[in-house]
């Protein structure tokens, strides 16, 4: 029978340091491992891995050229646990927006801490590299986020490039790009960089990737993009609940308009919902709740979260349905439904009526030739 | 004697008759195609831009009032539609080559395609009909179906071009069933100033309503544009207010499926893809309707011929009939 | 004064029994038809809406019943008086041909209870080759019956009918020499209107009725020597070889006549590739002008025209021939588009071959309680 797994774990510690119940605590991690894809064992195992005070990574934290949108998103989720668990779970040793420290003091930490966890540390990247004049557009402490960067990455556990400028650009790399803005992973061609787009991404798909690397201490699967395939596996429009109205063909044709009240389909408004890799129908927003998330309040998805669309096409622009497009289904121009193919009885019973027309001329005519041959015999005789 | 006669009768009559046929062939263009109607409605199909939603699929079956196609074996609502059927009137397909990277790629890519009424402008259905259940409006140009007037004897399908009139054969009181623009009696959209369901619906345009003349000069418009231009491509009625929205004109084939291909169409179609490999039927612009239609009132002109033939031969068979009891008798005596 | 006399005998015999069989299996599949559609026997679909029930039991079952035709166009135009024995037997034949060619159109259409509409002037179509075919052959059956009245009135004896029908008999007769030419015609041109989708082989345009009917003529003197044969045999009659010998002269020229306009067309219409491309298509066409060629060159030969057997040989094989040039235009190698597909379902084969029967169980009946077959005074 089921037996509940947790039970047999101490969670006194655990509700000390977060300042929430168990029962608390095992829910979000279930559901952390639920988004996951992940059985309730996992569920075990995380929680187990979150308690643990020893297996917190410790977290190097950089910006470059960003609005500080994924942190800020993180720090303001609604729910007031989510922040305070994300930052308990890891050892949070830089962070720019958060340290306390600041100047020599803090870089002195940094320092330290990439040198004590040589190859232990988890190395987030929020924001875009430039890498025009050889990365003088962004400087911290006198160095530039290209030299922090790589430094940084060299000794690394693993890579996370958190936000849409992290992960590809961003709003910087738009055209025209002036400072020559690229994403972690560009910058980092060696190595395996995880990359959380959005702008600003859900701190759910944060959470959700930490965690998994805090309990089996590698990354979750990622796509060629480099994106956790739990969040980013299907399109915005796959999952979206507006979507019954785009197959039927009720469209919202402008703002404000029958169809955009009655919460018809945003397609024909410029949705990029239909070319989007992203979790948010199901996750909405920052779990405000209530349909709280771009579609969900009534605009069109403006693609942030995915290269080339984001920051690139027109607002309003139609986007190209990715849903619809092959393999799908959709039938072949050659396809024909209702066959009409031989059949073996077809075959057999065509080729006994041809066969009988046949037989029954070669008898009549050798009975024929017969009966001519009797009728000569005689004359001959 | 006789036999030689018997065959020089056998042989005039054999070239008389290709004689028949042959003035036919000479007076071949006394019906040539027909002429479009001028104020004919269309529709303008662009392939490229169609992302194959398929709510003109959905649309169609609504206003048509038809039930979804289920899949084999499954009892589900959701339309399986697969190609055009008696409820089916309107399919979208896929044309795809190698690996599908590219929409609008004729290799290894994909494209779509839609299948419904062309509404020809000299339509087979209507020229072979043998009871006019098929007509042809004069004014619109649209391709209408007479149930109370159908015997079912499915030339309509035949003659087609497009396999479009497609038949109940599951039903034992089956009919004809083909788009009708939407203009069928009780929906009436044309005539009431409205558009085609499938054009009303279609988000990016690629089912465009208009009449005729301005969908031609739209898809000339599109052929003269360089590829990468953006263009503001219209949706809905072209002659009635579209909306409109950007987008790169792509590279397309220098083709206007409807404007020649056997007198015309008034469902136009321009694509990325050859139309061939789109499934369209390889078409001379002279209609085989008209070819048909040549060679039979050439031969049925006021029934001309066949009364004077009917004449001759009633005159020579009574006078035969009269030499026969000789030959029989000749034939008993011998 | 008539030598024609029914033919003693009994009717039930085991072939009989075997074509009933047959005949009441196809009409229990004929009666699905009516009672679920068409769609649940047949192998119909978008692309083939004409299937066997068309193609054969119409559009070739109304050629093998020319025999009546081919038979009073040698006799009443030609003056071939000797042939008169040929007649009757060819008249009813035709007569059951025509009649289930008439029922094979009425059940194939899909609006069977409108059938009537085609009758109604308001409603015609003069475009259409398919009305010139359906009143035409309509007439045409009507004009059959009036031709073999005269073995049922001679066998109820009524005399008075008899001689207003022998009066008329000439305008009858023209009638039913004029009506299949018409029709037979048509039927090819029917092709026409189908245009990219017949096989470039089979779509001579303009000659498709000229074609059509030269098939028609050739089947119908065959479908004669054919009956004759099978009627000598199954009723040990006695072989009318000596008839059936100099039709096979008029038969040659209608095959050379045919065989020329057939391979000018393909040249002039510089179709030779899709002759020599031994594909599906080609090999179809090889062997229908094979079955076309080897009458010919049997019966060019006259010690083979005066021996039963070949000529028997040689008239099956121009039923096939026929038969195929029909099928391959209409049927075998029609493509209505890319992917469709059509091969009879067993049950839509086992109500033609129902209809077939009939016929066969019609003609042993009739002539079994008639006055058709000749016979000569011994």
């Amino acid at each position: 029978m089921k037996k509940d797994l947790s039970l047999d774990f101490d969670f006194t510690a655990i509700e000390k340091r977060l300042g929430c119940s168990r029962r608390t605590f095992m829910k979000f991690c279930t559901g952390v491992a639920a988004s996951l894809g992940l059985g309730a064992s996992s569920a075990v195992a995380m929680a187990q891995a979150v308690a643990d005070p020893a297996r917190r990574p410790p977290v190097i934290w950089l910006h470059g050229q960003e609005c500080t949108g994924p942190t800020e998103a993180l720090l303001r989720s609604e729910q007031p646990g989510l922040a305070h668990l994300i930052l308990e779970l890891i050892s949070l040793d830089y962070h720019q927006t958060l340290d306390t420290g600041a100047g020599h003091q803090v870089e002195e930490a940094k320092k330290k801490s990439m040198a004590d966890n040589k190859g232990k540390y988890l190395l987030v990247v929020e924001g875009a590299i430039p890498l025009k004049d050889k990365g003088i557009y962004c400087k911290i402490a006198g160095e530039t986020m290209l030299d922090i960067t790589n430094e940084a990455a060299t000794d690394a556990a693993a890579i996370v490039a958190y936000g849409s400028c992290a992960s590809w650009g961003g709003v910087q790399s738009a055209s025209p790009n002036p400072t020559g803005a690229v994403g972690a992973p560009q910058v980092l061609k060696n190595k395996t960089v995880l990359t959380i787009p959005g702008c600003p991404p859900n701190p759910a798909n944060f959470i959700g990737t930490v965690l998994f690397f805090v309990t089996y201490g590698k990354l979750p699967p990622i796509d060629e993009l480099g994106r956790p395939k739990w969040a980013y596996g299907r399109l915005i429009h796959e999952n979206c609940y507006r979507r019954p109205h785009f197959d039927a063909g009720r469209f919202a044709k402008e703002f404000g308009d029958e169809g955009h009240r009655k919460g018809y389909c945003l397609y024909e408004l410029g949705c990029k919902g239909p070319e989007t890799y992203n979790n948010c129908p199901s996750l909405e927003y920052n779990n405000v709740g209530g349909g709280v998330w771009p579609i969900g309040v009534g605009h069109p998805c403006f693609g942030c979260s995915e290269k080339g669309v984001g920051f690139e096409k027109p607002m309003f622009s139609l986007s190209d349905v990715k849903t619809h497009t092959p393999p799908n289904a959709f039938p072949n121009i050659d396809h024909r439904p209702l066959g009409g193919n031989m059949s073996a009885a077809g075959v057999a019973v065509a080729s006994a009526a041809v066969g009988a027309v046949i037989g029954a001329s070669v008898v009549a005519s050798s009975k024929i030739k017969k009966q001519e041959k009797a009728q000569k015999q005689p004359k001959s005789s | 004697m006789k036999r030689r006669d018997f065959l020089k009768t056998t042989l005039t009559t054999t070239l008389g008759s290709t004689a028949a046929v042959g003035i036919s062939s000479q007076s071949v263009m006394a019906r040539g195609n027909l002429k479009p109607a001028p104020d004919a409605v269309g529709m303008l199909y662009d392939s490229t831009l169609c992302v194959g939603c398929k709510a003109c699929v959905s649309a169609c079956k609504k206003t048509n009032n038809m039930p979804p196609v289920q899949a084999k074996n499954k009892k589900d609502t959701a339309d399986f539609a697969r190609d055009l059927s008696s409820k089916t009137l309107n399919v979208i397909k896929v044309y795809r080559n190698g690996n599908l990277a590219v929409k609008d790629r004729q290799i290894n890519g994909f494209a779509f395609e839609k299948r419904s009424c062309m509404h020809c402008v000299d339509p087979g259905c209507v020229s072979v009909c043998p009871v006019t259940a098929m007509r042809h409006n004069p004014i619109t140009g649209i391709v209408t179906y007479h149930a109370d007037a159908c015997i079912g004897c499915r030339n309509c399908m035949v003659g087609c071009p497009y396999n479009v009139p497609q038949f109940e054969y599951e039903n034992p009181f089956g009919q004809i069933q083909k788009c009708q623009m939407c203009n069928q009696a009780g929906v009436e959209k044309i005539d009431k100033g409205g558009m085609t369901s499938c054009a009303e619906v279609c988000p990016t345009g690629a089912t465009l309503f208009g009449s005729r003349k301005s969908l031609m000069a739209e898809a000339k418009k599109r052929m003269a544009l360089k590829p990468g231009e953006v263009y503001n491509y219209p949706r809905g009625n072209l002659d009635k207010k579209p909306s409109h929205h950007e987008k790169e004109i792509p590279i397309y084939k220098k083709h206007i499926w409807g404007e020649k291909e056997a007198g015309g169409t008034n469902v136009l179609h321009i694509s990325s893809i050859d139309f061939d490999k789109l499934g369209m039927p390889p078409l001379k612009d002279r209609s085989s309707a008209s070819v048909a239609e040549t060679v039979q009132h050439t031969l049925y002109q006021y029934m001309a011929l066949p009364a004077v033939a009917l004449a001759g031969l009633a005159f020579t068979v009574a006078k035969n009939s009269n030499n026969d009891k000789d030959n029989d008798n000749k034939g008993d005596k011998k | 004064m008539s030598t024609h006399k029914a033919l003693p005998g009994r009717i039930l015999s085991l072939p009989f029994l075997v074509f009933l069989s047959i005949f009441l299996v196809g009409m229990y599949f004929l009666m699905q038809r009516f009672v679920f559609g068409m769609g649940e026997v047949s192998n119909l679909n978008g692309g083939f809406s004409w299937g066997i029930w068309v193609v054969y039991d119409v559009v070739i079952g109304s050629a093998l019943a020319c025999g009546g035709y081919a038979l009073a166009f040698t006799v009443y135009v030609f003056n071939k008086g000797k042939y008169h024995p040929l007649v009757r037997p060819a008249v009813l034949a035709s007569l059951l041909g025509y009649g289930l060619a008439g029922f094979g159109a009425f059940f194939d259409m899909g609006r069977w209870w409108q059938f009537y509409n085609i009758f109604l002037p308001n409603n015609w179509n003069f475009n259409s080759v398919m009305l010139e075919v359906g009143l035409c052959v309509t007439a045409y059956i009507f004009v059959l019956a009036l031709e073999f009245a005269p073995a049922f009135l001679e066998k109820i004896g009524a005399k008075g009918l008899l001689k207003v029908l022998n009066k008329l008999l000439f305008l009858i007769v023209a009638l039913g020499i004029l009506l299949p030419t018409m029709h037979q015609s048509s039927l090819g041109s029917l092709l026409i209107a189908m245009g990219h989708k017949v096989h470039p082989l089979w779509q001579s345009m303009h000659l498709q009725p000229l074609l059509a009917l030269l098939t028609a003529l050739i089947m119908g003197f065959s479908i004669v020597i054919f009956e004759g044969s099978f009627s000598a045999v199954g009723f040990k009659e006695k072989l009318q070889t000596h008839l059936f010998k100099n039709l096979s002269k008029v038969i040659i020229w209608l095959l050379l006549i045919f065989l020329v306009a057939r391979f000018a067309t393909i040249i002039f219409q510089g179709n030779i590739s899709h002759l020599l491309s031994f594909d599906t298509n080609s090999l179809l066409f090889i062997l229908e002008t094979a079955l076309f060629t080897v009458p010919l060159l049997i019966l060019l030969s006259p010690a083979n025209r005066s021996q039963g057997s070949r000529l028997l040989i040689a008239a099956v094989c121009m039923l096939l021939a026929g038969s195929l040039y029909r099928f391959n235009a209409f049927l075998f190698t029609l493509n209505p588009g890319v992917g469709y597909s059509y091969f009879p379902s067993a049950p839509e084969i086992m109500v033609t071959l129902g209809l077939i029967s009939f016929e066969i169980m019609a003609y042993i009946v009739l002539v079994r309680t008639l006055p058709v077959l000749h016979h000569e005074k011994t």
